[in-house]
C-alpha cells in the first residue's frame, strides 16, 4: 500500500542549531501517527515542513507517491499549535469562511455537531473558552472533509476534562478512517490515540513502532510503589533497589511475584500499594536519560 | 483567482472594521473634529493676523471704541487688540512673541515697541505707520477686485483632511493590519489552506478601498451639512480622484504589509512614511515659494497628487480630463506599488 505521506532525510536549521536533522518516514492510510518527544525536539518543524508552511533545507516529503501539489491543501486539514484567528468574527462566521476557501466543504452542520460547537456558534473568537477554542481549531483543519490532518500538540494547555473532550473527538475522527498526524509531549495522548509513534530528541527520531511494540522493546517488569514509612518500619533495608520518590518508594522489577511474597512475609502494610506499567515516558527515559517533561 | 475566496476574505475584513466599533467611530470622528476645529478658528472672530498690545487697559480683549489710539489704527482689519495693565507686562508678551506689537494708549506722540526678530512686528510697524498718515489726494494705486465665489480656507483645507484620513486609513488598515496578522499566526493558518497570497492582498486591498471611500461619502455629507462646502466642479470628478487616490495609498499599505511580524518597527515605518508624506502634499500649508527639491520631494508621494486633483476640481472646476495626469501619476504609482509588494510578500516573514 503507498503511503499516505512519506517524509525522506529532512534536514532544517535555524543558525547554527540544527532543528530536524535527517527525519525520514513513512505514515500508513487510516493510521494515526504520533511524533512524540520533549519540547524542542523538532515535532513542530518537522510537522510544518510536511504541510508546507515551513521550508526545508534538504530532503522530500511525498504526498501519496508525488511531491505536493496545489491539491495538497485541498485535501489535507491542519491545527496549529498556535494560531489566532480573524478578529471580530464569530465563531459560526469563522467556520463559514475557512468552508468557503475549499471547494469540497463538509457541510456545516455536521461539522459544529460532530466537535461540539453548537452552543459557542455565536461567540466571537476571542471570547472562547481554551477547550471551546482547541475544538474549533479541530473543525477548521476538518472543515475541507481531509484525507490527512495534522494535529499539532493538540490538548496542550487544556484542563483535563477539555482534554478528554478533544481526545472523543480525535477519536471518532479516526473511527471513520482518517489519517492522523499528531504530535505530542503528553505520553497519555499519544498511547492513547496514536496506532505508530516516532520518539524524536534533539531533531533525530531515536525509536519508532507502536506504543506497546516500544515499551516491550525497551522496559520490562513492573514499578511498585508505596509510602516510605512502611518499608522504613520494617527496620532491615530490603535486598532489592529502591528508589525514594518524594514521600514514597519505588521498586522496579522484573519479578513483581517475589517482591510481593518477600514484603507479605515481612508483614509490611500493602495499603495504598501501586503496581504500575511502564509507558512511552519509561522509554524515552531509558533511551535518553532524560524526561519528557524536562 | 477564486472570486468565492477573494468575496470571503473581503466580507471578514469588512466585518472586522464595521465591528471593531472604536476604531470604525475614530474613522469618521477625527476628520470631522479637524474641520470642526479649523471651521472654529477660522471662522470666527479669532480670526486675526496681528495682535497689538496696548496699556494701561485692563487685561483682556481690549475695547477699541474707549482707548486713546489713532482712530486711522483702529478700523484696521486683521488686528486684534490686547489690553495689559502696564508696559513691563506687554514687553514681557512682546519679547515671548506672545503679541506683535505693544503701543502705548494716550495723546501723540504715541510711543510702540516692536521685537526686531518678529516678521509680524515689521509688517504691523509698516501698519502702523501708514495710518498715521494722511491719504494722497491723487491715489498711486488703483484697487482691484476679483469676482466670483470666494474659496474659503476651510474649502481649500476640507479634500486634504479627507486625503489625510485616508492615507491613514489606508497605511494603517492594510499594512499595521496583515502584519499583526503575521505576527500572532493568522497569515500561516490561511497560508496552509488553498487561499493565495495574491487572492489574500487583492481582499485586503478591495475591502479598503471600499471602506476608504464609505468614509468619505459619509464625512463629506457630515460635514457638508454643517460648513457648506463649495464645490466648483463635478461631484463625480471629485469621487473618482479620490477613487484612484486610494487605490494608490491602499497598494502602499500593502508594501508595508508585505514582509515583518513587529508591530513596533511597522509603527515606525509607517511614521516615517506617513509624516513626511502629510506635510508635504500640502494638507495644511501649500508648499508655493518652498525650495524647488522640497517641492520635488513631495512629488514621489501619492497623497500630493491626489490633494492637486481634488482641489482642482473642488475649488478651481476642474474636470476629470484637466486632472488626467496626476490620475495618471497616481494609476502608475498604484501598479508600481503592487508588483513590489507582490515580489516582497511572504505568509510568515
Amino acid at each position: 500500500m503507498t503511503a499516505i505521506i512519506e517524509v525522506r532525510n529532512l534536514v532544517k536549521h535555524y543558525r547554527r542549531i540544527t532543528a530536524v536533522d535527517g527525519v525520514s518516514f513513512a505514515c500508513e492510510p487510516g493510521v494515526c501517527f504520533g511524533l512524540l518527544g520533549p519540547n524542542g525536539a523538532g515535532k513542530t518543524t518537522t510537522i510544518e515542513i510536511i504541510e508546507g508552511v515551513t521550508a526545508a533545507d534538504t530532503g522530500e516529503v511525498l504526498f501519496r507517491g508525488r511531491p505536493r501539489d496545489a491539491r495538497f491543501h485541498q485535501e489535507v486539514g491542519i491545527m496549529f499549535q498556535q494560531t489566532a484567528l480573524l478578529d471580530f468574527l464569530s465563531v459560526g462566521e469563522t467556520l463559514e469562511t475557512f468552508a468557503a476557501l475549499y471547494r469540497h466543504p463538509m457541510d456545516l452542520v455536521t461539522i459544529i455537531e460532530r466537535c461540539r460547537l453548537g452552543e459557542i456558534l455565536g461567540q466571537m473568537n476571542h471570547r472562547v473558552s481554551g477547550g471551546q477554542r482547541q475544538r474549533l481549531l479541530l473543525a477548521l483543519a476538518l472543515v475541507n472533509r481531509p484525507r490527512l490532518v495534522f494535529l499539532d500538540e493538540p490538548s496542550t494547555g487544556l484542563d483535563p476534562q477539555a482534554r478528554k473532550d478533544l481526545w472523543e473527538i480525535i477519536e471518532a475522527i479516526k473511527a471513520e478512517g482518517s489519517t492522523l498526524i499528531l504530535t505530542t509531549h503528553y505520553m497519555e495522548e499519544a498511547q492513547r490515540l496514536c496506532d505508530a509513534v516516532a520518539i524524536m530528541d534533539r531533531g533525530r527520531i531515536i525509536a519508532r513502532g507502536s506504543p506497546q511494540a516500544l515499551i516491550d522493546r525497551h522496559c520490562s517488569g513492573v514499578t511498585i510503589g508505596l509510602p516510605a514509612d512502611r518499608l522504613e518500619a520494617i527496620g532491615t533495608p530490603p535486598p532489592w533497589p529502591v528508589h525514594r520518590v518524594r514521600d514514597r518508594v519505588e521498586i522496579p522489577s522484573e519479578n513483581p511475584r517475589a517482591i510481593l511474597a518477600e514484603l507479605m512475609r515481612r508483614n509490611v502494610d500493602l495499603t495504598d500499594m501501586t503496581v504500575r506499567s511502564p509507558t512511552l515516558e519509561n522509554v524515552f527515559l531509558k533511551l535518553t536519560g532524560r524526561k519528557l517533561a524536562e | 483567482m477564486n472570486p468565492k475566496r477573494l468575496w470571503i476574505m473581503i466580507i471578514a475584513r469588512n466585518r472586522e472594521f464595521f465591528r471593531d466599533r472604536a476604531a470604525f467611530g475614530w474613522n469618521f470622528l477625527f476628520p470631522f473634529l479637524i474641520v470642526a476645529g479649523f471651521g472654529l478658528i477660522f471662522g470666527g472672530q479669532a480670526n486675526r493676523a496681528y495682535k497689538v498690545g496696548v496699556f494701561p487697559h485692563a487685561p483682556g480683549p481690549a475695547a477699541v471704541d474707549v482707548i486713546e489710539i489713532p482712530e486711522t489704527f483702529k478700523g484696521t482689519e486683521q488686528v486684534e487688540f490686547i489690553g495689559f495693565a502696564d508696559r513691563e507686562t506687554g514687553l514681557d508678551r512682546l519679547a515671548h512673541h506672545k503679541i506683535d506689537f505693544l503701543l502705548e494708549a494716550g495723546p501723540p506722540p504715541h510711543r510702540y515697541w516692536v521685537n526686531d526678530t518678529s516678521p509680524k512686528g515689521y509688517i504691523i510697524e509698516r501698519l502702523f505707520s501708514a495710518s498715521l498718515c494722511a491719504p494722497p489726494e491723487d491715489s498711486l494705486a488703483v484697487r482691484g477686485t476679483i469676482h466670483g465665489t470666494p474659496i474659503r480656507y476651510l474649502d481649500w483645507l476640507f479634500p486634504g483632511i479627507l486625503g489625510m484620513n485616508m492615507m491613514f486609513s489606508a497605511l494603517w488598515g492594510v499594512g499595521y493590519a496583515v502584519v499583526r496578522y503575521r505576527k500572532n499566526g493568522v497569515l500561516r493558518r490561511l497560508k496552509a489552506t488553498p487561499l493565495t497570497a495574491f487572492e489574500y492582498l487583492s481582499a485586503q486591498m478591495i475591502s479598503r478601498i471600499f471602506l476608504l471611500m464609505f468614509t468619505l461619502v459619509v464625512v463629506w455629507t457630515g460635514c457638508d451639512l454643517l460648513f457648506d462646502f463649495n464645490v466648483q466642479g463635478s461631484y463625480i470628478d471629485l469621487l473618482a480622484v479620490f477613487f484612484v487616490g486610494s487605490l494608490s495609498l491602499a497598494a502602499l499599505g500593502l508594501i508595508l504589509a508585505a514582509r515583518g511580524t513587529s508591530e513596533e518597527f511597522t509603527t515606525g515605518v509607517l511614521n516615517f512614511i506617513s509624516w513626511p508624506m502629510m506635510f508635504l502634499s500640502e494638507v495644511w500649508f501649500s508648499l508655493e515659494g518652498a525650495p524647488t527639491w522640497v517641492r520635488a520631494a513631495a512629488g514621489i508621494f501619492p497623497l500630493k497628487h491626489m490633494l492637486d486633483a481634488a482641489r482642482a476640481v473642488m475649488n478651481d472646476g476642474a474636470t476629470i480630463v484637466d486632472v488626467s495626469f496626476q490620475l495618471g501619476l497616481l494609476a502608475a504609482m498604484t501598479l508600481l506599488f503592487l508588483l513590489v509588494s507582490a515580489a516582497l510578500f511572504s505568509w510568515t516573514k
